[in-house]
């Protein structure tokens, strides 16, 4: 029974991480949600006896796609709104 | 209007993946008849202990009776690779090593860094050697190779890869794999055939070429991953903007 309780927790946990991932503005927030999704994935990978699918999981999603983001928010811009707003001032200005 | 082809869109691809999963079977035993297989998974389940000797049979699948998948999963990773180096690569100036990191990391994270860099090479190391007997292999144990070396990377400034031996070590890897394709290929008649000397169940060496494939695998992986993060750390950061 506490297991099948930790169970919906996680799974409310992972559905709430990717609707904030989506409407969130701050990028760097975004990722990091995105972080916490491939964590929870890879634990529920581990429980539905995928162990090779559950490592792969947890080496590349959390640790190595979003350093690779973060990477490119670093170079790029933070903000979402902040980006579009640019791209239409260029287009503007042409 | 875009938002509602959006959600159209979305409830088409939520009905079809409901239908897809009412037909399978949660829960139930879906191998069919083990001793006298029927389908191909049944049959992949009895050959990979009883003929190739290996005890982990997702391995068993992804590098003997799929192992030209493999090969081609292996190159497409080469390709991503080698696209975004011809794009970004820049050779290294003086001024590039201060770019990296803006701000000195603090002793804590150099300290834990220096501790565990170790330990991550070896897990993954170990993850790739052992991919026939345990979960992981060759995929896994270079990602998390990678891992290790990113922590490297974004921690000290003055922590640099070889370039030139990264590159060397990738190409042999993918060579070796591709060598021992063509030896099945010769020796046997069909590409990437294994060996039929597998040695026994549960063994170090067991399952005839699936270690050496997946080592040699796990080397280009990690390699490859490690180019690609020193690549993108290699970016100069935009200057902040005024405003």
């Amino acid at each position: 029974m506490a297991f099948l309780f930790f169970l919906i927790i996680m799974a409310v946990i992972l559905i709430s991480a990717a609707i904030y991932a989506v409407i969130q503005k701050d990028l760097l927030y975004a990722v990091l949600a995105t972080g916490i999704i491939s964590l929870i994935l890879s634990v529920f990978f581990y429980l539905l006896q995928a162990p090779d699918v559950a490592i792969t999981e947890a080496a590349i999603g959390i640790a190595l796609t979003t350093i690779i983001f973060i990477i490119t928010i670093r170079n790029t811009s933070r903000n979402e709104d902040e980006y579009t707003e640019d791209h239409i001032n260029k287009f503007d200005r042409k | 209007m875009k938002r509602y082809i959006v959600f159209l869109f979305l409830a088409i691809l939520g009905l079809t993946l409901s239908q897809t999963f009412q037909e399978i079977p949660f829960g139930k035993d879906r191998r069919g008849n083990l001793e006298n297989p029927d389908r191909v998974a049944a049959f992949y389940l009895k050959e990979a202990p009883s003929s190739l000797q290996t005890a982990n049979s997702i391995t068993a699948i992804v590098v003997n009776f799929r192992g030209f998948d493999t090969l081609g999963e292996v190159t497409v990773l080469f390709l991503a690779a080698t696209g975004l180096a011809s794009i970004l690569y820049r050779k290294e100036e003086e001024e590039d090593k201060e770019e990296r990191i803006v701000l000195r990391s603090s002793s804590l994270l150099r300290t834990g860094a220096k501790i565990l860099f170790p330990l991550i090479l070896l897990l993954g190391i170990y993850v790739f050697v052992h991919g026939h007997l345990t979960p992981g292999g060759g995929f896994q144990g270079g990602a998390i190779i990678a891992t290790g070396f990113l922590l490297m990377l974004i921690t000290y400034k003055r922590f640099t890869t070889n370039h030139n031996i990264m590159v060397w070590l990738e190409s042999l890897a993918g060579l070796a794999f591709v060598a021992i394709g063509l030896y099945g290929l010769f020796r046997y008649g069909s590409f990437l055939q294994n060996t039929r000397s597998v040695g026994t169940l549960n063994d170090l060496i067991s399952g005839g070429f699936i270690p050496l494939i997946y080592i040699f695998i796990g080397i280009k992986v990690s390699t490859e991953l490690t180019n690609i993060l020193d690549i993108l750390l290699k970016i100069k950061p935009r200057k902040a903007r005024k405003g």
